[in-house]
């Protein structure tokens, strides 16, 4: 399959006085595996219905391999959605439901019906062609609704939250599984979601929206390791923002040290200490400054337990404090 | 249970037999729950049935009725050919009035499912349906008359339209007007059903076809039609029972020129042949069954219920 820039220019969504979706830029290679991330009401949803068909953009242009499909409709763009509950056709079975698409077509039943049965192949689905969507469990419907959409040959899949409905454990599978067939396709995945883990797992390159504007886009690591805006920092978590008198900094919770020996840069009051693992994370409250989090390795921490309350003080390597833009 | 209560028990065994009854009446209890509506259903429904069945077996001459266990009103029945031509002319109407009330309920059903956006304008125009429902059968189906007449507001209007020179004499008493009476009747039954099936379909449905190419009327016969299906089903139900039930509307709106099993019963009443109409009604009520029996095979209606 051909690999294909989806470009989006300047896109606008209004409903009525409400901005959904401000004046958006941004250019996705083709092959990219694409998170786009924000708390909910973000506008990331609509910019994906924009993208899909499902929505007609108030202002701007949506590009797909330099042709301007901003008012195609949604099966002539080269785009495929997965909807977030699935929408599998209750009434009929798993090969008819991915098949669905060859039938609008008109291709006759056979021809559909061995299509469909590469389809399911490729989501390792066979065995269960003959079944209804009713008879399936969460994760098996959403392997069909992935044949479906990929049954059109899209150059761009659209994937409206599709981990939401499963259930953790299965969570974590489906996004390899997801992972693994972007690689085989080499088509651009547009995965719209609201949990950072997720996104940072999965991402060739995390859009971070909020307030129907991008935020930050880039590839995870730098996007996780070089947060422009305190919003982001928040988000993607693992992230103190720091009041300084030049400005805020951001400092991760890993790279905050425990230091007692009264030349720390910041004092406080250990409010919480909770064991995680591997890690410790004590939560301290310093004056001045919003809830500091620290990840003390299990080890190191107890050799000196805290408890809240106790006296603390923290510090941190200049190279590791990152400067926000606002 | 306690753990106290069941140390008690085991140290009491004479208690543990004095519960024993207790738990039986609990049998006891749900059998009563369930005693009022079975004794209703027998009393009205069964029992009537019954009565039915066992009088269309007796025996009448002209001034008297006698029990017996005779085939004559039976033979009578199936011997005569006036029985097909009515049995005929009852499917013919429940025929054509399912299909207007199908092609107009589906309609109305669809507007307000899928074209109304509003959940308050949705019940409102619901509502609106339900109007003429304020009123009786009866009234309904006279206040056609003035508008149908041969001077009519219908004819009238006509003539002046100068679409038509002379009054168009089929417009009343005539088996347009009765079909015309039983759609008008019957129409809300289809709705109602319809559009119930239609608000449990997923709006996401209909977007995740248009993804995969289909367009309005593919949509609508795919996938539309299939899940309101259950809806079609129970409105077909309820208009072919009305319809083949029915009597009075035949009579008032085809000025008695037509008939249906309906009448025929309602003429053996009114001649006093109570055996003669109880057989009838029997054929008439194992038809309609059976009709109920070959839609209940296409369409499961379970689920919707």
């Amino acid at each position: 399959m051909q690999t294909a820039d989806l470009e989006l220019v300047n896109l606008t969504k209004r409903y009525g006085e409400t901005v959904a979706v401000d004046r958006i830029d941004r250019r996705i290679p083709g092959g990219t595996y694409v998170c786009l991330l924000g708390p909910s009401g973000c506008g990331k949803s609509s910019t994906l219905r924009m993208i899909a068909g499902h929505e007609i953009a108030s202002e701007g242009a949506i590009l797909l391999d330099k042709r301007d499909v901003t008012y195609l409709a949604p099966a002539k763009r080269g785009t495929a959605m997965m909807f977030q509950n699935y929408a599998l056709f209750p009434h009929l079975s798993v090969v008819d439901n991915v098949a669905f698409s060859l039938k609008m077509k008109g291709v006759a039943q056979d021809a559909r019906r061995s299509q469909a049965g590469e389809m399911l192949e490729l989501v390792d689905m066979t065995a269960f062609a003959d079944r209804m969507p009713a008879q399936l469990s969460g994760g098996q419907q959403q392997r069909v609704a992935l044949a479906r959409a990929l049954i059109t040959r899209p150059q761009v899949l659209l994937l409206d939250e599709p981990l939401s409905a499963l259930d953790p454990f299965l969570r974590v599978r489906m996004r390899a599984e997801l992972r693994r067939l972007q690689r085989e396709l080499g088509i651009t995945f547009l995965h719209v979601t609201h949990g950072q883990d997720e996104a940072l797992a999965l991402a060739d390159e995390i859009i971070v929206m909020n307030a129907a504007r991008i935020e930050q886009a880039g590839p995870p690591r730098d996007v996780y390791n070089a947060p422009r805006t305190a919003f982001v920092a928040r988000f993607l978590g693992g992230h103190n923002v720091i009041t300084q008198p030049g400005g805020d900094i951001t400092v991760r919770s890993d790279e905050i040290r425990l230091d007692d020996s009264g030349a720390a840069r910041l004092s406080g009051q250990v409010t919480g200490v909770e064991f995680q693992g591997m890690h410790v994370a004590i939560s301290a409250q310093m004056p001045g400054q919003s809830d500091i989090t620290a990840l003390v390795p299990e080890a190191r921490y107890f050799a000196a337990p805290k408890q809240p309350g106790d006296a603390i003080g923290i510090d941190w390597d200049d190279a590791s404090a990152h400067r926000l833009d606002a | 249970m306690t753990a106290e209560t069941e140390v008690l028990s085991d140290s009491h065994p004479a208690e543990r037999t004095e519960r024993a009854p207790r738990r039986m009446s609990r049998h006891v209890v749900g059998w009563l729950l369930a005693s009022p509506l079975t004794v209703i259903l027998a009393a009205f429904l069964i029992l009537p049935i019954i009565t039915i069945v066992v009088v269309s077996f007796w025996g009448a001459t002209e001034f008297s009725i006698y029990p017996a266990f005779q085939f004559d009103n039976y033979e009578f029945l199936f011997s005569s050919p006036v029985t097909y031509t009515v049995f005929l002319n009852t499917f013919k109407y429940a025929a054509i009035t399912w299909v207007c009330t199908l092609l107009i309920g589906f309609t109305v059903a669809y507007f307000l499912a899928f074209h109304i956006r509003s959940l308050n304008w949705q019940i409102a125009l619901f509502l609106l349906c339900t109007i003429p429902f304020w009123t009786s059968n009866i009234i309904r189906m006279i206040s056609w008359i003035p508008f149908l007449g041969r001077n009519g507001i219908g004819n009238t209007a006509l003539i002046n339209a100068g679409i038509i020179d002379e009054p168009l004499e089929w417009l009343l008493y005539s088996d347009f007007a009765v079909i015309l009476a039983f759609v008008h009747l019957y129409t809300l039954f289809m709705v109602v059903p319809i559009f119930n099936s239609m608000m449990r379909i997923d709006r996401s449905l209909l977007e995740a076809a248009r993804d995969n190419g289909a367009s309005g009327w593919q949509t609508l016969w795919n996938v539309v039609i299939p899940l309101c299906k259950p809806g079609i089903m129970i409105g077909t139900i309820f208009v072919i029972t009305l319809v083949m039930g029915d009597f009075i509307t035949v009579r008032f709106m085809s000025g008695s020129q037509s008939a249906n099993v309906g009448r025929l019963i309602s003429n053996d009443i009114g001649l006093l042949q109570y055996p003669s109409a109880a057989a009838t009604a029997v054929v008439l009520l194992c038809t309609v069954l059976l009709v109920i029996a070959i839609l209940m095979r296409f369409v499961d209606i379970r689920k919707e219920l």
